[in-house]
């Protein structure tokens, strides 16, 4: 009946972690986002430095056509957003008490940083896939 | 970054005027504080991520690692600026 690897007693199985409800897969997955983000992350600063910063449209739609530089913007986008939304709502969960409000934030929360990154990954996509050149003509 | 990405792909025409907002002395106080805050941060992950291993508990280390971590923040930060001048410093 008790797993060797599960500490919890029978009552916490059933009412599940603390007072979140849940905890350890977010935890998990919060380091799993840091871990990639710190190589993604000081590659995108890198790449900023060397010059994707510029006032030219076209050598951004340049750089991004590179499937190497679109699929590591793709990770760092997902990474990013994912890690941004598990940070979110420890803070949200802290610190906001009346549950009305808490829900309705941490609906918000997941809503908006799904949203900015789908349309981030769009915005990669079309510039990988398609000329922006031609579109500004 | 989402509007920077958006107009990019999308708004090309609006893209020019984004880029003169970023490289406008308020858009570059903007930038220099943003990019402390991702060293800082970058720096302050890596330390509890050494403290998800169980290292660095004890005070000593942690008053060290917590200095450590404000002293990486300002000097990668000065060298991201430095070196975003030098090798694009027409763009700045």
């Amino acid at each position: 009946m008790t797993s060797s690897s599960d500490f919890r007693s029978k009552m916490g199985r059933v009412k599940g972690l603390g007072a979140a409800g849940h905890g350890v897969g977010h935890w998990w997955w919060q380091r799993v986002t840091a871990v990639a983000l710190v190589p993604l992350s000081l590659w995108f600063v890198c790449s900023l430095t060397k010059g994707l910063m510029s006032p030219d449209v076209v050598k951004v739609a340049i750089w991004m056509s590179s499937p190497i530089n679109a699929t590591l913007f793709l990770l760092l986008l997902v990474s990013a957003f994912f890690h941004a939304k598990l940070g979110l709502q420890v803070v949200i969960e802290d610190y906001v008490h009346t549950p009305r409000m808490k829900y309705f934030l941490l609906l918000c929360n997941i809503f908006f940083c799904a949203g900015v990154c789908l349309l981030c990954t769009l915005a990669v996509l079309k510039l990988h896939f398609l000329d922006v050149i031609s579109s500004a003509i | 970054m989402a509007l920077w990405l958006w107009s990019a792909a999308y708004a090309p025409d609006y893209y020019g005027k984004l880029h003169e907002c970023l490289v406008s002395p308020v858009g570059k106080l903007f930038m220099l504080g943003w990019t402390f805050a991702f060293f800082f941060h970058l720096g302050s992950g890596i330390r509890h991520l050494f403290w998800d291993m169980g290292k660095g508990f004890s005070l000593p280390v942690m008053h060290k690692t917590g200095w450590l971590v404000v002293v990486f923040s300002v000097a990668m930060t000065i060298a991201a600026w430095m070196a975003a001048y030098s090798m694009a410093g027409q763009n700045l």
